[in-house]
């Protein structure tokens, strides 16, 4: 099917292009500090709650399972380590940017995607305004920047979910599970934890961008763009966290 | 190299996909002109005014705006082009999270003017509309005729040369429609605005083409042509199927025994 491989690698070829113009147009004037700060409020501020309850459910649920394998071998105060270590790692940055990209990312494409095709992304660029920086630089860097800091939240509340079950549920003592989590950290598990989001943001924003920007045939366009951009960002997460993970991992002694 | 011409297309083709929408487009547009184009829907009328814009590039052809071929600058040497064309876009598309008044300034704020120096011009321009009331509203409080009146002010605020109408009065009740159209014959006979009139509406290009100003603001008083007096500033383009079938005044174009266009003013 030689006319689906050139459409995919046109796809590839855009998104690429899409993205290099976006890094390039981030350092060059005019810069729309303005809309950048609003976009940090709305993606960073604005995905706050929805971060803090995946974090302690996820933080909760994982002592739960843990523990009762652990419990097992007789190892039940290392449960703290185990909650600590997974959600550093793995589960705060994975699930906070599938979070953000259902959140942000969906609200990115059907933004973008509503002013094409209602031609305010035309006039615009009519009065003068480059859509990319005005736009795109804005929604990529907010969610970059924000989502490392989201993730450290998710992990912090998580723990604390997880404290919350041993405490009361497990009975284990609080002293054990946070010096069992403390211990069991180390610093190329925090640096691994927050490389992951800072790509994850990235991938998220410009497919939600790149989505948007394709959209065509009216409203209906605009349901099919932004379904696109939370699956294909959510897919794009997962490869690349398995690539990061396995490069992190090659890294770490 | 001028040539008196402040708009010209030659042989501009475009393809949407395999299908050409223009196919072999040539004009001329002279300072203070209004050039009417007309042609039923998907006959490519809306493609001139992006191809003119540099929102969309030809295929073929050569597009010039005050004497510079525009097919051949980048993104960013455009804008300065642009700053001196003003378009009202057929849904109005106004931006709808900014209220009336930043959509106005935008392209004020976009050149970086000083803050003291946007609010008259803005309440200048919204004045120019009837609609200095509106100026704190969001979009989506006005009714379907402010929204063009306010794309029009949007429009104007940076005094184009030449002013680009996407079917400006689509979708509007016979009044409103009236009130866009001597706005636009005020532009054009009183500032002398240069301007492309997209329209499938042969009425209203008809007012445009047989009526003219003689006051602008709020005093404006509205004539038409008669035995005396014959409007040459305003002629006409008749589309069909990315192929230009008629060029000139209202007067030949009714005159026409071209069995398409006979059937198209019926």
């Amino acid at each position: 099917m030689p006319l689906t491989l050139k459409a995919a690698v046109k796809e590839v070829q855009d998104i690429s292009s899409l993205t290099a113009r976006t890094f390039l147009g981030a350092f060059r004037r005019p810069l729309y500090a303005r809309d950048i700060l609003t976009q940090m409020d709305l993606i960073g501020v604005g995905s706050l709650a929805v971060i803090m309850l995946t974090g302690f459910f996820t933080g909760a649920v994982l002592t739960l399972q843990t523990s009762k394998t652990l419990a097992t071998f007789g190892a039940i105060g290392f449960t703290g380590q185990l909650v600590a270590v997974s959600l550093v790692r793995e589960l705060g940055p994975v699930l906070a940017s599938l979070m953000v990209a259902g959140r942000v990312g969906s609200g990115i494409a059907s933004e973008l995607g509503s002013m094409l095709v209602t031609e305010q992304i035309n006039a615009m660029r009519a009065l003068g305004t480059d859509p990319i920086k005005k736009l795109v630089v804005p929604r990529v860097f907010a969610t970059t920047t924000m989502l490392p800091v989201l993730t450290v939240v998710a992990d912090a509340i998580g723990v604390m979910g997880g404290l919350f079950i041993a405490v009361f549920v497990l009975h284990i003592s609080s002293n054990l599970y946070l010096s069992s989590a403390w211990d069991g950290l180390s610093y190329m598990d925090v640096l691994g934890g927050l490389l992951k989001p800072l790509v994850f943001g990235a991938t998220l924003s410009i497919v939600g961008c790149y989505c948007g920007l394709r959209t065509y045939g009216g409203t209906q366009g605009v349901g099919r763009s932004t379904t696109q951009a939370v699956v294909a960002s959510s897919i794009l997460i997962l490869v690349f966290n398995l690539i990061l993970t396995r490069v992190i991992l090659a890294y770490t002694q | 190299m001028n040539n008196g011409y402040v708009l010209e297309m030659k042989n501009v083709v475009k393809y949407y996909g395999d299908t050409p929408v223009l196919d072999g487009v040539s004009f001329r547009v002279f300072r203070g002109e209004t050039k009417i184009i007309i042609g039923a829907s998907g006959s490519g009328k809306s493609t001139i005014l992006k191809l003119i814009m540099g929102l969309d590039k030809p295929d073929e052809g050569q597009i010039f705006v005050e004497g510079r071929d525009i097919t051949k600058l980048k993104e960013a040497d455009l804008t300065a082009v642009r700053q001196k064309i003003g378009m009202v876009f057929q849904e109005s598309a106004l931006f709808d999270s900014l209220t009336v008044r930043e959509n106005v300034a935008y392209q004020l704020y976009e050149l970086g003017v000083d803050e003291t120096e946007i609010e008259p011009k803005v309440r200048q321009s919204l004045g120019f509309v009837g609609l200095e009331d509106a100026i704190d509203k969001m979009p989506s409080e006005l009714s379907g005729g402010m929204k063009r009146r306010v794309a029009l002010a949007r429009a104007l605020i940076g005094q184009p040369d030449i002013m680009l109408y996407d079917e400006p009065t689509a979708g509007l009740d016979p009044i409103t429609s009236r009130r866009i159209n001597e706005l636009i014959i005020a532009l054009r006979d009183i500032q002398g605005v240069t301007g492309v009139f997209v329209t499938h509406r042969l009425r209203d290009a008809f007012t445009l083409a047989t009526e003219y100003a003689t006051n602008g603001g709020p005093n404006a008083t509205f004539h038409r042509e008669g035995a005396l007096l014959c409007i040459a500033n305003t002629r006409f383009l008749l589309l069909r199927d990315g192929k230009i079938i008629f060029e000139g005044p209202d007067e030949l174009l009714r005159r026409s025994d071209d069995p398409y266009i006979k059937k198209f003013l019926a």
